[in-house]
């Protein structure tokens, strides 16, 4: 047994056992209280950049397996649990969450108390910290001033979006999916009804993307803040009015920068399979699957062309826009779930659906 | 959606009487509802036939209805009260049955009232075993193969289609009441039989087992608007086969992945939607351990001892919520009373593991089958926080209170391989420490996977706690291992064990090498929002929570798990107490380990810690709160026998004092005192082996009374007749030592009274005297009590105030007092004094308008009962007649004999009052679940010292038009005596016997006192059994019997013939 240190920007000092790889890593500590989805949320590229917390103690219970990745590389920077499962037991269990992160090069602390770790970060906001093993040499003092120093990534999206666009074949509506960090669910549920997907990277351009003759346009989610991304939202805005579209987390907030609104960091962001979102129109609530440390002003919205249509029930903060005159709609949750609840997975039937009613009225007009 | 304005009142039908598989958990249900309904500005009426309870105080709604729960009684008070709307889903299966009921018989339409929460069409879509399995057929949900069966040729037919193993389940039962798993014939004939009988309906449902499979549970809610959302899911650790309430459960799941737990949540969700509920419902569900096939086992569309369990795990109200639901109002616009902040539209995260361990009542019926199928046996149960799943479950075992603080038995070296395989095969009381013990012997825990199908992410578990013992063992005083082991929830005594030390050397190491636990707020959100609630736990951890307050405080100690004797009546006073020390100014601090009471309700007190009532674990609270002292007077024998170890620990006992404390129950030092202020109590002595009884026995004359000392519910207490029954007493029923010395004393037939009374050190209050039906012998909890005496003299009375009086103030009592006296030909002995509040202060308090509880604590805290506004002595008698009825729950509990003695055996009570004795009593009864039929046939088997006071019964039946059966030579007698009486055979005789009849339903009425002599014994217990068996009620005591003829003879009109004139010419 091997004692790692967390070492806070704050100054604060985390003593417990390392797992997973034996690298030092740094990068911006996060939580997420999802109770089951460990394998999900490490491989989910929007965390690109963080060291997460589960809030849940018991980690790994049920092992790794080979189906319930969303993204084939991990791009998170360490991983902070109470309890790591020795011994997982599952139907599915290919190997033990500890040999996998020690695959990814991915290092792990367990045995901390990650109540008081949550707590700091909820007061704290974003925090930054180190992950190190402990030995003499480790100067806290000096640990603390680099993490301070230390900016904050601006590039996530470039670093896990796809590098060439790619092709996911189906029989039924062409849909171009824009990918800021992509996970696997958003194309699961595409390919499940039956789209013919193709995947871009985040730069690619309206005109490229008009020339594949889409039916819709999928903007996905992923890490960091959306005005990083001056690339992702010129795309955007040429494309507005153009094709149908959907957007899911950064997507979201790429479509209303687009639109003219604007964001803000949330002091410690939404992550977690048990956030309620109120549909304004419907009068109904879903729990969502969130993961997102910035949000979109609802004060910003007033001189678009977008209505507002969720916001989140806690904290009352934008979770959802339409456009006034064409046919787009995005949310800042993921309805493909995985991991978390499914309720709003309906949403990508009304994608569908709006492509459908589209595609009917350009007929009309032909 | 707003709250509803049509509607202005609304009947909250509470679930009557603690018995098995409904428990404490609709007090604490039906208690947040009514004061869920009144926050939101409804007149709330509530009916419920359970004095103990805190829902039937009248503060919690605008009228009270302490009547039984049955069409009769519920139609008369919907006839004078015409609420608008009544709410029957929190009063448990009782509640549901009985709304069901009132729609029958039309008087819900007649009188205009709406059936809210639950419509009925759902009720009967989820109890209805062939609508359910349609509804699951229409959302694609898969069952297991099953169907219904009304008759043994039909089961019979079904077994040869699906084969065995099959699980039998009654239709409208009570925690499966009747239900159990066949494997071959003989049991299918038995169980189905049994099944049918108990069933309203005569109908089982026979499924194809799924017994091995993961059993996972959804707690789910649902409002009008349609917005739904689980609460908690759960997963037990003994797979599907045994009840959920007989298994082990954690929470939230721990061996599903999301895929797993998403698809079990969607369809759980998809059912509370179809069955359109609005409020809360708990869907059990089969997961095969190798697939994603998975089954629905069960829905109940009502609250549950599974939502209150998830309540108290989460911190979500379900109930306070599920009645706000009730009245339109939607999750969305409810705020979450936990964060204050966020809406009750979420999905609570936890960041600690939860463990459940039932309670069984096997320590007090040793004959009982211990085994555990889908018949609930448990009582009660315990729960238990940490951040480890061996902390919490660590931390559960001990707070059981069976004498384990560990995963082992007790005599480990007296059992052989073979029995503990045989015992983890065969899922029991004691599986978790037989597990524990096959481990330790090197026992693979892939093996005991074969054995038990229990997954094996729970025998890592239990197999690193073994590990740990070993590890232990060998680095005695290492306080990094000593850390390690108490984050994985050892027990300071079981360390201390290992470490050949003493339990209060080990918690001063840890004290002295800051080894102390912190606690942790239960907050809904994993510490994601800020919360205020003041709910906590402790764990091993860095960061404490738990901050003191300014105020001064109290800490009250609160009574475990719900057990025989020890019932929800201490959960009572132990809310009382807390709001008592609230008005005087204190900070009221509770511990507590229950899940299903009101005290484990977090906005009862100002602080609540969840913790084992164990001495480490409540001084630890004590390090931290540092309280003007501890309560331990409400918490009924649990509290009390932390007394003498707070103490020594320097903490202060408030209230009688130890050194009082102990004058009352060590039996030398009482009778020293009774010596002292002159009152007489039946010869006895201690002894402290078998031969010292022995002498004792001979010296006082039989028959005597036997028990240990320093006991609850009269455990292991006996009369025994003669020499060699004392014998077999002291060698098998009890350990004697001079550490355990055993009572011995003249048993004394006669009149038995209880006295409940309040002293402050100066006065005395008597709120009022009660007087037993059944003669002495029979255990307080078990006798009928009656309010006011209808039998004693003024003078009487005046004795009883006079030696109880003396007694509170010689013995030093503060606070509240229990005495229970006999009066044996005209002469009142003292039997037994508890210096603590008792089973009978709800029923008092309610029936006087004294608040017991209350006024007990207030002048703990130095307020004279003077002070406070009550006169001492003796209180006015109020006008009419209460009686207090015990209630059974042997139908569950196979091989239990029921004769009723000096050890308790009901599980809980309800109240009759009316004008006079024989209409309390009539109602009494008939809450209490019997059927009182003006004629039909009673069958006496009555023991030969009985047979005089039989004839006299007898006859009185017979008069009133029963007619009357017996064995021969009873028969002969009474006939004899000129009661016309019908032979039936023997046991074993060749022509109709007394079980033919009793199997034919052809007794309403069985009076059986056989319980001496080893072949009437046998046969009684048989006779006793078939009764339980086949619905048929049976009294055991003539008293009883009695009374029951009593309510007969004031129901009916007599049939006499007109006499004769005398021919005189």
């Amino acid at each position: 047994m091997k004692t790692r240190l967390l070492i806070l920007e704050d100054g604060t000092v985390f003593t417990g056992t390392a797992f997973g790889s034996d690298q030092a890593s740094q990068g911006e500590v996060v939580f997420t209280t999802g109770m089951t989805g460990y394998q999900e949320t490490l491989s989910d590229p929007s965390f690109y950049g963080q060291i997460i917390t589960l809030t849940y103690p018991l980690i790994g219970n049920y092992g790794i397996n080979r189906d319930d990745f969303e993204s084939i590389t991990p791009a998170i920077r360490g991983f902070v649990v109470r309890e790591l499962a020795e011994h997982p037991s599952n139907w599915r269990s290919d190997m033990t969450l500890d040999a996998y992160l020690a695959s990814q090069s991915i290092p792990g602390i367990e045995g901390i108390d990650t109540r008081k770790l949550t707590r700091i970060i909820r007061t704290k906001g974003a925090v930054r910290a180190i992950l190190t093993e402990a030995d003499a040499e480790v100067n806290v003092e000096e640990v603390v001033a680099q993490l301070q120093n230390t900016p904050f990534i601006t590039h996530h999206v470039r670093e896990v979006s796809a590098k060439t666009a790619y092709p996911s074949p189906g029989r039924g509506k062409r849909v171009v999916l824009i990918d800021y960090g992509m996970k696997h669910g958003i194309l699961r549920e595409l390919n499940q009804r039956d789209c013919d997907v193709i995947v871009v990277p985040y730069n690619t351009t309206a005109e490229q993307i008009l020339a594949m003759h889409p039916d819709g346009i999928m903007l996905s989610n992923g890490p960091g803040n959306p005005m990083d991304v001056a690339e992702g939202i010129e795309t955007v805005k040429n494309l507005i009015g153009k094709v149908p579209m959907f957007g899911i987390c950064l997507g979201h907030q790429i479509f209303a920068l687009a639109s003219g609104a604007s964001s803000f960091k949330l002091p410690f962001g939404h992550r977690g399979g048990n956030h309620p979102v109120k549909d304004l129109r419907t009068g109904r609530t879903d729990i969502t699957s969130q993961n997102h440390g910035y949000a979109i002003d609802m004060e910003s919205l007033k001189n678009t062309d977008l209505e507002l249509t969720h916001i989140a029930l806690n904290d009352g903060t934008c979770e959802g826009v339409r456009h006034k005159k064409f046919p787009i709609f995005t949310v800042q949750y993921h309805p493909e779930a995985s991991p978390g609840p499914e309720d709003s997975n309906h949403l990508f039937d009304e994608f569908i659906e709006m492509m459908e009613i589209e595609a009917a009225k350009e007929n009309q007009h032909a | 959606m707003p709250k509803r304005t049509d509607i202005k009142t609304i009947l909250v039908i509470g679930s009557g009487p603690i018995v098995i598989g409904q428990a404490a958990e609709f007090d604490y249900a039906g208690t947040q509802a009514c004061l869920s309904l009144k926050e939101e500005g409804y007149r709330v009426i509530l009916i419920n036939s359970n004095p103990a309870t805190i829902m039937t105080d009248t503060a919690m709604a605008d009228k009270v209805y302490i009547e039984p729960i049955t069409l009769e009684f519920v139609s008369r008070i919907l006839r004078k009260e015409r609420p608008d709307a009544i709410l029957p889903t929190l009063g448990g299966q009782t509640g549901l049955n009985m709304a069901i009921e009132l729609d029958e018989s039309g008087i819900l339409d007649e009188l205009n009232i709406e059936i809210l929460g639950t419509k009925l069409d759902a009720i009967h879509k989820a109890e209805d075993r062939d609508l359910f399995r349609n509804l699951m057929y229409e959302l694609g949900a898969p069952v297991p193969e099953s169907d219904i069966i009304h008759n043994m040729v039909e089961a019979k037919a079904l077994v040869a289609r699906i084969g065995y193993p099959v699980i039998v389940r009654p239709a409208f039962t009570l925690g499966g009441t009747g239900g159990g798993i066949c494997n071959n014939d003989q049991e299918l004939e038995e169980i189905v039989t049994s099944g049918l009988k108990y069933s309203p309906v005569t109908q089982c449902l026979l499924e194809k087992s799924i017994a091995g499979m993961k059993e996972i549970e959804y707690e789910v809610m649902r409002d009008a608007a349609d917005n739904a959302i689980v609460v908690c899911n759960m997963e037990n650790f003994d797979p599907v086969g045994i009840h959920t309430g007989d298994s082990i459960v954690v929470a939230p799941t721990q061996t599903l992945s999301d895929r797993e737990n998403q698809m079990l949540r969607n369809i759980s969700l998809d059912i509370i939607r179809a069955l359109k509920i609005e409020g809360g419902c708990n869907v059990q569900l089969a997961l095969d351990p190798h697939s994603f096939q998975y089954y629905v086992i069960e829905v109940n569309p009502r609250v549950s001892r599974s939502s209150a369990l998830a309540s108290k795990a989460t911190g979500y109200p379900i109930a306070k919520l599920a009645a706000k639901i009730a009245v339109g109002l939607t999750l969305d616009e409810i705020k979450n009373p936990v964060t204050g902040s966020t809406f009750a539209c979420f999905e609570p995260a936890l960041d600690y593991i939860v463990a459940k361990i039932p309670r069984w009542p096997f320590d007090k019926f040793e004959s009982a089958k211990r085994n555990l199928g889908t018949q609930m046996k448990a009582t009660g149960e315990v729960m238990a926080l940490g951040r480890t799943f061996e902390e919490a479950l660590l931390k559960a075992v001990r707070s059981l209170e069976t004498g384990h603080v560990h995963i082992e038995m007790k005599n480990p070296a007296e059992l052989t391989d073979a029995w503990i395989e045989k015992r983890i095969r065969k899922a029991g009381d004691e599986r978790l420490f037989f597990i524990g013990e096959a481990i330790r012997r090197g026992v693979t825990i892939e093996q005991i996977h074969e054995w038990s199908a229990i997954d094996l992410w729970f025998l890592h578990k239990l197999e690193k706690i073994v590990m740990m013992e070993a590890t232990l063992i060998a680095n005695k005083n290492d306080k990094d291992v000593l850390r390690t082991a108490k984050r994985l929830g050892f027990a300071d005594k079981k360390i201390a064990e290992l470490w050949g030390t003493t339990e209060a050397a080990i918690y001063a190491f840890r004290k002295e090498t800051g080894i102390i636990p912190v606690y942790k707020m239960v907050d809904t959100c994993a510490a994601e929002f800020e919360s205020n609630t003041p709910y906590f736990y402790g764990t091993y951890e860095d960061e404490n929570e738990s901050v003191r307050s300014e105020k001064e405080s109290v800490i009250v100690l609160g009574s475990g798990p719900i057990r025989i004797g020890q019932g929800v009546e201490f959960d009572y006073a132990t809310v009382h107490s807390v709001w008592a020390i609230q008005e005087a100014g204190y900070e009221a601090i509770i511990i507590n380990s229950n899940p299903e009471t009101v005290s484990t309700d977090f906005s009862i007190s100002d602080k609540l810690y969840f913790e084992p009532l164990t001495i480490e674990d409540v001084m630890h609270i004590v390090d931290l709160e540092q309280p003007m002292g501890v309560v331990v007077q409400f918490g009924g024998q649990t509290a009390i026998n932390l007394a003498d170890k707070l103490e020594a620990n320097g903490v202060k006992i408030l209230g009688t004092t130890l050194e009082d404390i102990d004058r009352a129950e060590n039996r030398n030092k009482f009778e020293a005192a009774l010596q002292e202020l002159k009152i007489p109590q039946p010869q006895g002595e201690t002894a402290v082996s078998k031969e010292e009884a022995l002498v004792i026995g001979e010296k006082l004359g039989f028959p005597v009374l036997v028990r240990p000392s320093y006991v609850l519910g009269g455990r292991a207490m006996e009369i025994v007749y003669n020499l060699d029954e004392l014998a077999y007493y002291m060698e098998h029923a009890v350990e004697a030592s001079p550490d355990h010395p055993v009572l011995v004393d003249r048993y004394l037939t006669g009149q038995e009274i209880e006295v409940d009374a309040i002293c402050d050190g100066e006065n005395v209050l008597i709120p009022g005297i009660m007087e037993h039906i059944e003669r002495a012998g029979v255990h307080s909890g078990d006798s009928i009590s009656v309010y006011p005496p209808q039998k004693l003299t003024d003078a009487q009375k005046e004795t009883l105030v006079d030696y109880t009086t003396r007694l509170a103030l010689g013995l030093g009592i503060v606070g509240l007092m229990n005495i229970q006296y006999v009066m044996s030909e005209g002469e009142i002995y003292v039997i037994e004094v508890n210096p603590r509040s008792s089973r009978t202060v709800p029923f008092l308090s309610k029936i006087t308008n004294i608040p017991m509880a209350n006024i007990a604590t207030k002048a703990i805290l130095g307020q004279s009962i003077v002070e406070q506004g009550y006169k001492p002595g003796l209180a006015p008698e109020q006008a009419g007649v209460f009686v207090k009825v015990p209630v059974f729950s042997f139908a569950k509990l196979r091989r239990v004999d029921i004769t009723l003695g000096p050890e308790m055996k009901s599980t809980g009570e309800v109240m009759g009052k009316d004008a006079t004795l024989e209409k309390a009593l009539y109602k009494g009864l008939v809450a209490a679940g019997m059927e009182i039929k003006t004629h039909g046939t009673v069958l006496f088997t009555v023991s030969d010292k009985d047979k005089d006071e039989a004839v006299v019964l007898a006859k009185r039946f017979s008069t009133v038009g029963y007619r009357i059966v017996a064995t021969e030579g009873t028969a002969k007698l009474f006939e004899q005596n000129g009661v016309k009486t019908d032979i039936v055979e023997k046991i074993g005789g060749k022509g109709k016997t007394l079980l033919d009849m009793i199997q034919n339903g052809e007794a309403q009425l069985v009076v059986n006192t056989l319980t001496k002599g080893k072949q009437p014994a046998r046969d009684g217990f048989r006779i006793r059994r078939e009764s339980v068996e086949n619905g048929v009620p049976c009294l055991t005591s003539l008293d009883t019997a009695e009374a029951m003829v009593r309510v007969i003879e004031s129901m009916t009109f007599t049939a006499e013939e007109m006499p004769k004139a005398e021919v005189t010419n």
